[in-house]
């Protein structure tokens, strides 16, 4: 039902459809509007539309301030985190494929843990945990770790799939050729399946791009904390602050949903990759697709 | 080790909230899901629009953006009040109506993707039979598309059971930030609480795969 969209559920309108639909499109415009001033009504009684309370975001000191600090914060936290998710993810993934199995299984233990455990619950965990070992862990240090941790987890799974989604006959070549396993890996299985897996692991970043907000619950000085604790200490202005910053949040996840988008049809287009990107993505498991 | 044994009645507590957030989140999140994926493929564009605006602002918020603005600006800024004397209970529904806001955005395009499974020839049957769109969708096409998407959506359930804990943003004491506060009383067994609360996740979790991928499987209507 691609294409043309849903139009298959429905014929093209006759006279009677035609007619039909624009009433009923009046009716839900209306009712639309309807629940658009309700809200606006409720706003505007507690005078969350007043001049003042937005007036704010059009002054330039409140960007380079308040909010732009912490966007680079997030965008610094997301960074880090993903670097070393991605390399958490290579370590983890080539592992729970290793032909020892004093490798395999741990590997396996660790990430299927990892995965399991929400991502608050390891943050909290680094903050205690840290102090108990005479380390002191900063807000940001907790923050990149749970969140390595966790979307290590996931990008390991998505890694395995894209390596058992290389065709069998792919790893037997290199082997027939004399090259060892580890040149085998290197060589033939990962390029290939990194090429197919890139959309699964772009949509993965931006999911963890989106966890950086948890970084609010620590005081974290994230773009969150600026939008819903700076700002409105300020200027007293909790409910545009938050709509600002979650329109930021918003055009940089949809950028980043589109490269994700671009590079699944630039991957399907090419004939060079042999593993199949939606086989690989189905056997990671819904959640790699889904939870972006 | 201890610790977490007399500590029992407040872990079990906290996971029953964490349980009845997931529960009441997640039938909110599955109506309001389907409901939005029928506006998303309706033959009304005004409808459509809608639905995928929704879905697209809800989609790429940071859930701790929108469960914060529930708390502090639907709660306190604008008063929205489920109890007068119980503030837990208050803290409770308004994080309630940020999951179920934020899940049901995903249950809409788990949904959409199972519609698009279903092969072109019900649609065509059922309206040449005479059904209206909405019987259309009803009776013949949701039936097979909900049932293909049963494993997605224990994967988008599972995800759920996870993204309570978010709900510690605005002070609800579930798993996670209950596990934070018995860090505090029990300085000495970090690890053992940090076990026993991950054993818990882990408890809930794994059944829920288990189920779902079952239901699945015995729930696939064969093509």
């Amino acid at each position: 039902m691609s294409g043309r969209g849903a139009t298959v559920l429905y014929d093209v309108p006759g006279p009677r459809a035609r007619l039909r639909n624009n009433v009923l499109t009046l009716v839900f415009g209306v009712v639309l509007l309807l629940v658009a001033y309700f809200v606006w009504t409720k706003f505007d009684e507690k005078g969350q539309w007043d001049g003042k309370l937005w007036e704010p975001f059009l002054r330039g000191d409140t960007w380079t301030e308040l909010i732009l600090p912490g966007l680079l914060n997030t965008l610094v936290a997301a960074a880090l985190a993903a670097v070393l998710a991605l390399l958490f993810g290579a370590v983890f993934g080539i592992a729970r494929l290793s032909d020892h199995r004093w490798v395999r299984i741990p590997a396996g233990v660790v990430v299927e843990a990892f995965r399991a455990v929400p991502v608050l619950m390891l943050i909290f965990f680094a903050q205690y945990g840290g102090s108990l070992a005479g380390l002191v862990v900063t807000e940001f240090a907790a923050v990149v770790f749970g969140l390595t941790v966790y979307n290590g987890s996931v990008l390991a799974e998505i890694v395995r799939a894209g390596i058992l989604a290389v065709p069998r006959g792919q790893a037997e070549a290199g082997s027939a050729i004399g090259l060892r396993k580890n040149q085998v890996m290197r060589l033939i299985l990962l390029p290939q399946a990194v090429t197919a897996m890139m959309p699964a692991i772009v949509s993965q970043l931006v999911v963890l791009l989106k966890d950086t907000a948890l970084g609010f619950v620590v005081a974290y000085a994230d773009l969150l904390n600026a939008g819903a604790r700076v700002v409105p200490a300020n200027y007293a202005n909790l409910i545009p602050s938050v709509i600002v910053i979650a329109t930021v949040y918003i055009m940089i996840n949809l950028a980043l949903g589109y490269l994700a988008n671009w590079l699944e049809r630039r991957s399907r287009r090419s004939r060079k990759v042999a593993a199949d990107p939606a086989a690989a993505e189905a056997a990671a498991g819904g959640e790699v697709a889904l939870m972006r | 080790m201890e610790a977490v044994v007399d500590e029992l009645p407040v872990i079990l507590g906290a996971f029953w909230l964490t349980v009845k957030l997931t529960v009441v989140s997640g039938v909110i999140s599955l109506v309001w899901g389907i409901v939005l994926a029928a506006m998303r493929v309706s033959p009304l564009p005004v409808l459509r629009g809608a639905g995928a605006v929704y879905v697209n602002v809800l989609r790429n918020t940071p859930l701790t953006l929108i469960i914060v603005f529930c708390g502090l600006g639907l709660g306190t800024v604008m008063s929205v009040q489920f109890s007068r004397d119980d503030l837990s209970l208050n803290s409770f529904w308004l994080s309630i109506i940020g999951l179920s806001a934020y899940t049901s955005a995903f249950v809409c395009e788990v949904v959409r993707s199972g519609i698009n499974t279903v092969p072109l020839g019900q649609a065509e049957a059922a309206r040449a039979i005479g059904l209206t769109f909405l019987q259309t969708l009803r009776l013949v096409i949701l039936p097979q598309a909900v049932r293909t998407v049963i494993a997605p959506l224990g994967s988008l359930l599972n995800a759920l059971v996870k993204n309570t804990t978010v709900a510690a943003a605005i002070g609800v004491m579930e798993a996670a930030l209950r596990m934070k506060n018995l860090f505090d009383a029990h300085g000495d067994a970090i690890i053992p609480i940090f076990l026993g609360f991950a054993a818990g996740f882990v408890v809930l979790t794994l059944p829920l795969n288990l189920l779902s991928g079952r239901l699945a499987r015995r729930l696939a209507v064969i093509r």
